[in-house]
This record gives C-alpha cells, sequence and structure tokens, in this order.
C-alpha cells in the first residue's frame, strides 16, 4: 500500500522534503488532524520553495475533492493515515518494538546461542551443574538464576541452558503462531469473499461450514484432532525433525481460526459488491475470479489486517496451552508452551520457580505486546476513531 | 437500415420475497415491455423519474441482469438469452459509463490500471501495446499522462468521470450505455462531460444510450428521446419533436417541470402532477399513468373506461392525445 506516497493526505508534515520536485504543496485542514498541528505544518517555510500553487483550475477542483466526500474515497490513504496513528500512540510503538525484538530474538536465535556459548540440546547432569539431593536434581544455586555463563540459567534435571531453548523456543512458537493465522487469514478472506460475492446458495453452503466452526468447543475439539493429525502426519514428506509437531499445530489452529474472520469478510463484501465498480468490471467481462481478487479483496485487506493481528497473539497462546496439556510440541524440541509443560510437569515450579518465570514471563509479554498492537492497528484503521 | 440495437418488449420482473420464507408474494414490474432501437452512430435519450425502470433498462441492455422476457439483438445478434460465457464478444461491443463516479471506480485500483483492465479482461492486445493504448485513451478524455499511477481519490469528480469514459472506450465499443453519466457532478463540471462525449460520438462513430432525468440535458445531446414511467415508455420519437411537441400528457407535465433559471418568468402554465408514483408491484390496470394523468378527469366516462381497460401502445402510448393536446393549450395559454 505503500507504493504511492502522494496517496497519503497526511503527506506534507511527514515527507515534505524528498518528495519528488513536481508535487504541489496544497494546504487543505485534516478533520483527522488536531488544529495546532495543522497550523503548524501548514505554516510556510521560508526555505522552502514550494508553496501552494493552484496551476489550473482542475487541481482547484482536485483539491475541493481531497476533502473525505464518501468514506470510499479516502479508503486509499487509510493505510498511510493509520500508520501515522500508530507511530504517534507510545503504546503502539512500545508494542511494536517488543514485537519486533521478539521476532528477532527468534531469528537471531543461532547466533545469539553461539554468543552464549551454548545450544538447546545439550544435557548437563553430574555433580558440576546439577545437585544430586534430587534424581534428576536442581541446578546448582549458580546455575539456577542468570549468571555470565548462562543468560538464563539451566533447566533442572537436564541440565540444558534455557536461554538457548527460549530463543530456539520463540522460533517454533512464533512459526506456529503466524503460519496458522496465515492459513486463517488465506482461508477466512478467500471464503468469505466468495460467500458474500457469490451469494444464494455458495454463501449459504459456506456460511453454515462457518456456524459448524463456531459452534464447536474449540479446544476440545483441537485437544482431540492434534494426535490424530500427527499421527497422520508421519511418514509424509513433513516426517523429518520436528516438523511433524509444528505442521500439525499450524493446521489445526488454521483451520479451526478462518470461520470468524471469514464472517466478518462476507459483510464487508456484501456491501462492497454492491458498488458500481464490481458491476463495471462485470461489464467488461472480468472473470469471477478477477473479480474477487483485484476488485473486492483489496478493499476489505484494512478489516483482514486488524483480525490478523488480533489473532497472532491467540494462537500464540493456544500453541502454548496445547503444548502444555502435552498435545503439541514435545521435549527435546523447545517451544515456549513445552517449556511450561516441562515446569509442571516434575513439580519442578515449587523448588525452582525461575523455570516457570523465563517461558511464562516470556509468553505474557509478548501476547500483550501483540494484543496491544491489534489494538493499536483496529483504532488507527477505524475512520470514526476519535484518537487522532 | 437495421438499426444498431433493437430492443423488442423488453421486461424484467423481479420477485418479491418475504424474508422467512420464499413465498412468492408477486413480482416488481421494473422493465414492462419495453421497445426501442438505436442506430449506430445516434444518441437515444431514455428519461423519466427516479423509479421508472431507466437504469435497470440499462442495466438489461449491459446483461448486468437477466431479463426476463424480450428480445435485445445487437447488429441483427440476438444476446437477450445469451449465457454469461458467451456474453464476452458482446461485451466487448457495447460498454458502460455509471452514475456515481466515485464509486465507479475500485479506491485501490490506480487510473492506469482500472482503464487498462478492460482489454486485460478481454485478452485484446492493442497495436503497439496495452501501455499505449491507456496513455492514448487518457489523452483522448483530457488526463494528463502523469495521472497514470494516481489513485480515484486524488481526482475530481469531474475527472473520475472522464476515467469511467476512457474505460468504457478502451473496448473501441459500437454503444456504451451512459446510466446518468452527470448527474452526480457539478453544473459547469456537467457540461465539459457532455461535450467530452460528443467529442467523443463525432470522432468514433459511437452510438449512447443516455440515460438521464434532467431534460435539458437530453434535449441537448439526444436524437431521439424515451420517456419512461412506471417499466414503460410513455412517448417514443424524435427530440425536436418530443420536446417541440409532446402528444403524451405525461411528457407534457414532465417538460412543464423544467426549472425556469428566469424567476420573473410566469410559471402559471405548470402541470402539476398529484399523488405519488404507483408502487411497481401494483401499477393501475390499463394505462399506468391513469392514477395521475391530469387529463383523465377531463375525459367523459366512456373515453375514461379505455383507459382502465386497455394498455395504450404505439410510440406515444396515450388513448386520447387529442384532449391531452386540447387541454395543453388551455393550461398554458
Amino acid at each position: 500500500m505503500s507504493q504511492h506516497p502522494s496517496g497519503n493526505r497526511d503527506y506534507w508534515y511527514t515527507v515534505p522534503a524528498t518528495h519528488t520536485p513536481e508535487h504541489r504543496r496544497i494546504d487543505v485542514p485534516d478533520p483527522h488532524e488536531s488544529p495546532s498541528r495543522t497550523r503548524r505544518a501548514s505554516t510556510p517555510e521560508p526555505s522552502d520553495g514550494q508553496v501552494a500553487t493552484f496551476s489550473s483550475p482542475e487541481s482547484a477542483a482536485a483539491t475541493a475533492e481531497r476533502r473525505p466526500t464518501a468514506e470510499i474515497a479516502t479508503a486509499r490513504s487509510l493505510l498511510g493515515t493509520a500508520w501515522l496513528r500508530i507511530r504517534r500512540s507510545r503504546i503502539a510503538v512500545a508494542a511494536l518494538i517488543v514485537v519486533a525484538l521478539m521476532v528477532l530474538f527468534a531469528i537471531l536465535a543461532p547466533v545469539l546461542a553461539a554468543i552464549e556459548g551454548s545450544d538447546p540440546f545439550t544435557a548437563r547432569t553430574g555433580p558440576d551443574f546439577l545437585d544430586d539431593f534430587y534424581t534428576p536434581g536442581l541446578p546448582l544455586s549458580y546455575y539456577r538464576f542468570p549468571s555470565g555463563e548462562h543468560w538464563l540459567g539451566l533447566e533442572p534435571g537436564l541440565g540444558r541452558d534455557i536461554f538457548a531453548r527460549m530463543a530456539y523456543g520463540a522460533r517454533i512458537s512464533l512459526t506456529i503462531a503466524l503460519l496458522s493465522t496465515a492459513v486463517s487469514v488465506v482461508l477466512g478472506t478467500v471464503l468469505g469473499a466468495a460467500a458474500g460475492y457469490f451469494g444464494g446458495k455458495v454463501d449459504m453452503a459456506i456460511s453454515r461450514v462457518m456456524d459448524l466452526f463456531l459452534a464447536f468447543p474449540h479446544l476440545l475439539l483441537v485437544l482431540s484432532l492434534t494426535p490424530i493429525m500427527q499421527s497422520r502426519l508421519r511418514g509424509t514428506a513433513l516426517d523429518s525433525g520436528s516438523l511433524v509437531p509444528i505442521a500439525s499445530l499450524v493446521i489445526i489452529l488454521g483451520f479451526f481460526g478462518w470461520a470468524y474472520l471469514a464472517r466478518v469478510v462476507r459483510g464487508q463484501v456484501l456491501s462492497i459488491r454492491q458498488q458500481e465498480f464490481v458491476e463495471a468490471a462485470q461489464a467488461y467481462g472480468a472473470s469471477h475470479r478477477s473479480i474477487i481478487f483485484r476488485q473486492i479483496i483489496p478493499n476489505v485487506m484494512g478489516v483482514v489486517l486488524v483480525y490478523a493481528t488480533m489473532m497472532i497473539p491467540t494462537n500464540i497462546t493456544a500453541e502454548a496451552a496445547l503444548s502444555f496439556l502435552g498435545v503439541g510440541v514435545k521435549d527435546p524440541t523447545p517451544s515456549w508452551g513445552q517449556m511450561l509443560n516441562a515446569a509442571q510437569s516434575g513439580n519442578w515450579y515449587l523448588s525452582d520457580p525461575w523455570f516457570l518465570a523465563v517461558p511464562a514471563g516470556a509468553l505474557v509479554i509478548t501476547v500483550l505486546a501483540f494484543n496491544l498492537l491489534g489494538d493499536a492497528v483496529r483504532d488507527a484503521l477505524d475512520p470514526k476513531s476519535s484518537r487522532s | 437500415m437495421t438499426p444498431l440495437l433493437q430492443v423488442t418488449d423488453l421486461t424484467k420482473h423481479f420477485p418479491i420475497r418475504s424474508r422467512a420464507f420464499r413465498s412468492a408474494g408477486g413480482v416488481i414490474k421494473a422493465v414492462d415491455g419495453v421497445s426501442f432501437s438505436v442506430d449506430a452512430g445516434q444518441t437515444l435519450g431514455l428519461v423519466g423519474e427516479s423509479g421508472c425502470g431507466k437504469s435497470t433498462t440499462g442495466r438489461l441492455l449491459m446483461r448486468l441482469l437477466a431479463p426476463t422476457s424480450g428480445s435485445i439483438q445487437l447488429g441483427g445478434r440476438e444476446i437477450a438469452e445469451l449465457r454469461r460465457s458467451d456474453l464476452q464478444e458482446y461485451r466487448r461491443r457495447v460498454q458502460m459509463v455509471f452514475q456515481n463516479p466515485s464509486s465507479s471506480l475500485n479506491p485501490r485500483q490506480s487510473v492506469g490500471s482500472a482503464i487498462a483492465a478492460p482489454l486485460l479482461a478481454q485478452r485484446v492486445t492493442p497495436a503497439g501495446g496495452v501501455k499505449a493504448k491507456v496513455r492514448d485513451l487518457m489523452d483522448r478524455v483530457g488526463l494528463r499522462p502523469d495521472h497514470y499511477n494516481r489513485f480515484p481519490h486524488e481526482f475530481s469528480g469531474g475527472q473520475k468521470q472522464r476515467v469511467g469514459i476512457a474505460r468504457a472506450l478502451a473496448l473501441d465499443p459500437q454503444l456504451i450505455i451512459c446510466d446518468e453519466p452527470v448527474s452526480a457532478l457539478d453544473v459547469s463540471v456537467q457540461a465539459q462531460v457532455i461535450n467530452l462525449l460528443e467529442d467523443i460520438q463525432r470522432d468514433t462513430g459511437v452510438a449512447y444510450l443516455f440515460i438521464a432525468h434532467d431534460l435539458s440535458v437530453v434535449q441537448h445531446f439526444a436524437d431521439r428521446i424515451a420517456v419512461m414511467y412506471l417499466g414503460k415508455i410513455m412517448e417514443y420519437g424524435d427530440t425536436a419533436r418530443v420536446f417541440g411537441a409532446p402528444e403524451h400528457p405525461y411528457t407534457q407535465a414532465l417538460l412543464s417541470a423544467v426549472p425556469q433559471p428566469d424567476p420573473a418568468a410566469d410559471r402559471s402554465g405548470r402541470i402539476r402532477l398529484s399523488g405519488d408514483l404507483p408502487s411497481p408491484a401494483d401499477p393501475p390496470r390499463g394505462c399506468v399513468f391513469r392514477s395521475r394523468c391530469p387529463v383523465h378527469p377531463r375525459l367523459d366516462p366512456q373515453r375514461r373506461q379505455l383507459c382502465n381497460d386497455s394498455v395504450p401502445s404505439g410510440d406515444i402510448a396515450c388513448h386520447h392525445t387529442d384532449v391531452a393536446a386540447e387541454a395543453l393549450a388551455t393550461t398554458t395559454r
């Protein structure tokens, strides 16, 4: 959506210096803008040679049209405006930074583990690392908490490095969350658009499937289906390394998340397909597929984006919950949910609460950040939002 | 000479559905037995009040709707019965300009790709390539080449309508259906767009079906006029004749309702229609206009009965044009 910078109504105070030279500066009060900012932004700077130039009556007419005459007319600049609103909210920026850091943490996991000098799989048993009072034992108190050698300490029992496992676990947790969200978004958008666009029997069929998916008790179904899915995936092309549990979680979470989005998209499409540009496309003989993908879906992407950002944290927690319950990612593959499961399974959290606190804290922070970001995106994309 | 477009007895009935059960409660007769023809390079003006079925007629001709019955022939070929997949060739020859320039352009599609879309959809590759053709079309309708990558919201209503016209011209159609192309525009811009449409007709010989409710626009522009009321054509004839000597009482009333710019003008001769437009689900029997006809009450009972009993037909759908002419003479004098 950023391919066209001048499509943004708010451009004059964002990028005046770097803008294309032939671009005309036109100062129009923006209804989304607070008066003080408008005044500041529209004060002509003496050094800047560009002032409002109306070279032709046509451009004067264009200026008048810049005001949001209809909701649809401003839709193009929606994402630009949204980005500005996000940048202006401190919470949103903080959430965005946390999310970015978590993603970096996951991407750079091998690098970070190498810097630390550890890996997520090496077990360190024996009296040098673990207290042999219990078998398997607690880490020695030096290794139980952050230290220079092991940044987040060692796991009780097996003595694996918690920091490395957290980093690699972030990869798996975030991958599952993002991929399953992607599956849901693609399914939800396409099926919702098809239901809304075709109407009639197609709509009836898709809507009833949606109802079915929405009516199922999610957790129960996912719990019972995950092991089945995993056994089905064994022996297929996906059966290498730790891919089976990851793929099964992606598929199951993805397939159970699309219905709500599809319903929202369907509603949007019902109104979009009444617009004359859809009729125009039919009139010049565009195929149904072309109308759905070129005319309709680009106009629902705002809503889809909001739901996608809200769906990611849900899927992070769902992965954690399933792994915690023991049907998701399993030892030795690390994921945050698996680590929570490990902390709980041997009652380790009673004697070594740190082991529980690390994945739980990371989960809370990440989910909170994604949720706040989702809220910010929703507010930013809502034209009726009072926050400017 | 066979006309370019020959429409015979075109009918569109929309079934009324109650919400819970699909009990057919009757039909809305949106278009009810409409016939007219458009010659190559000519303009037919289709006028009438809101809800009289003129836009539905346009959509039927574009085959955005399937007609209930009747015939649409383009260059002698019947298209009313064709299925969607067989319509591609027809769509190349007939295009449409829409009423609302804002909603007829996809807000997320650049102007250049909107104009190119018909070419891509029809897999037409013009000599010199699609881009050159689009630039040519943009030049034709008075858009600058640097508008190519801009988006609709950056344009004024008049410019957007120019984009819509360029898009309709992309496939070099023989007929363009203009569904109130100027009624959403300012008066000054209206004139520009009308002039553009006239220039294009002079240069390319395209025919127009011009749907409007603004009589002054049509008077200026159309070669022939069809006046619609409640899904039927009331009066059909050459523009000069219809405007100069309207014979149907409805046309007379419509023409006398054209706003007079001069505040000192005498308005006493105005024919005021009383009552509301009857529901198209339950139109009056016989002549559909009789419930509001200013002439109807003046008729003697025997002639009045004729209006109730039989549907008038012909280019002037009135049984009593003689009385109408008499009445017109007395009201205007």
